[in-house]
């Protein structure tokens, strides 16, 4: 626990909250130093742990793989090739199964998402009091109050995170529809579906129910996509802190808890990557 | 749960992210992936290969081995034909050898008892004549009777 003179919920709370680093109406440029001030920053600002422990997987993911690529021999592979080759065989053939089209960037942007998925998922298993810690030790160090070090660990349980993701997705599904459709293709997609008229004059009429139609499926795909990621991770999070919080007897149910969450965090890599191929290959494919 | 910077920063890192793995990651190990395809294919190939070239290895050097039984097996025999032959061809000569011994002998003998006839006619013609004279003592003129006695000689 952290600190004994916290009640639960101030507890969870501080566990919930990011390390944010932005914009203060009052006091500018600073860290926040309640979950408050982070709200009344509003846009601008920005979360220090997510993006740190963010990158720092995500660059842990690429060192590893691109360390076995440069020596990556055709003869018998060893050990760390033997499972990198396992991933990008993994990933590539679930790409071949659902993506028809050729593309040089879907497979290597499954293989991203999903790794980078997968380790930030997995910071979820590390006791969830461990690292935050560590980093209050390493805050009162540089002056900081305990109670203001914020510390979240788990990138994934940041909807900005999820979000930005899948918003990134979104402008991938968005160049590949343009690009196999062009534009009025892709305008006539959203416009002349799924109700069509033979009449010139009703068809003005339906183009805009369809377009509001076809714009909530559009937009529904990263939303869903992000938010699923988050929810999943986030309430996983969540029961992680409060079985912290019972005391003696988290130990059994944390093990019990960790082993089921290790089943969700490898799912939910693999659907936002099944997913993420899914709709770019219906975005590439003509009608 | 607010939406803020952080947003941005995680598209672009993640789009870096890809970048890099689509450029440096992805590549190398699809190629080598593939090259290792290839290689066992064509090891199975050359495994494939070699095992037909074995048979037909083997069926030459059954064919081979058939035709060298055979070829030693009329070497034999003509071997055993020669062998006989020549016995054979020894054997005949061998019996010309000992007929002409045999009859070189019979000739030799021949000799021998015609020598021995004349000498015996010789001294039994002596004897005679020795005989003769004792008889007669000096009665006889050894020259005068000499050709009688010769004569006798030679009739008998």
């Amino acid at each position: 626990m952290a600190g004994s003179n916290l009640t639960t919920t101030d507890y969870i709370q501080h566990h919930l909250q990011n390390l944010t680093f932005g914009r203060h109406p009052d006091n500018g440029w600073s860290m926040a130093h309640s979950a408050d001030e982070a709200a009344e920053m509003g846009f601008w600002a920005i979360h220090l742990d997510t993006m740190g422990w963010s990158i720092g997987l995500g660059i842990l993911f690429l060192w590893i793989f691109r360390k076995v690529a440069k020596t990556a021999s055709t003869g018998v592979p060893s050990g760390l090739q033997n499972f990198v080759e396992l991933m990008v065989e993994f990933v590539d053939d679930s790409v071949k199964e659902t993506f028809h089209g050729k593309s040089k960037l879907i497979a290597p942007l499954s293989l991203t998402i999903f790794c980078w998925i997968f380790l930030m998922n997995l910071m979820d298993l590390v006791p969830v009091d461990f690292l935050p810690m560590l980093a209050q030790k390493i805050g009162v160090m540089f002056g900081a109050d305990p109670a203001h070090v914020y510390f979240k660990v788990v990138s994934t349980t940041d909807v900005n995170a999820t979000l930005g993701m899948s918003l990134a997705v979104f402008a991938l599904i968005i160049f590949y529809a343009i690009r196999t459709k062009g534009v009025s293709g892709f305008i006539a997609e959203l416009t002349l579906h799924p109700f069509n008229a033979p009449n010139k004059l009703a068809m003005v009429f339906l183009i805009p129910v369809n377009l509001l139609l076809e714009l909530v499926t559009l937009l529904a795909k990263p939303v869903s996509l992000a938010l699923r990621l988050f929810g999943n991770l986030y309430a996983g999070e969540l029961i992680f802190i409060l079985i912290a919080a019972i005391g003696l007897w988290q130990l059994p149910l944390h093990f019990a808890w960790a082993v089921f969450h290790l089943l969700i965090i490898t799912l939910q890599a693999f659907i936002f990557m099944m997913l993420t191929i899914v709709y770019l290959s219906m975005a590439t494919e003509e009608h | 749960m607010n939406l803020n910077l952080t947003l941005i920063g995680q598209a672009i890192a993640f789009a870096v992210f890809v970048w890099f793995c689509m450029k440096y990651v992805w590549p190398p190990v699809m190629q080598a992936l593939q090259e290792r395809q290839k290689k066992i294919a064509d090891g199975l190939d050359a495994a494939s290969r070699a095992n037909r070239d074995l048979e037909l290895a083997q069926e030459r050097a059954n064919e081979t081995l058939r035709e060298s039984k055979g070829q030693a097996a009329e070497i034999l025999e003509q071997a055993h034909k020669r062998s006989n032959q020549m016995v054979e061809e020894a054997r005949d000569t061998a019996r010309q050898e000992g007929e002409r011994m045999i009859a070189n002998a019979h000739t030799e003998i021949e000799q021998e008892i015609n020598r021995a006839k004349e000498e015996l006619r010789m001294q039994v013609a002596r004897l005679a004549i020795e005989g003769a004279e004792r008889i007669l003592e000096s009665s006889i003129d050894e020259k005068k009777h000499r050709e009688l006695v010769d004569k006798l000689a030679t009739e008998l």
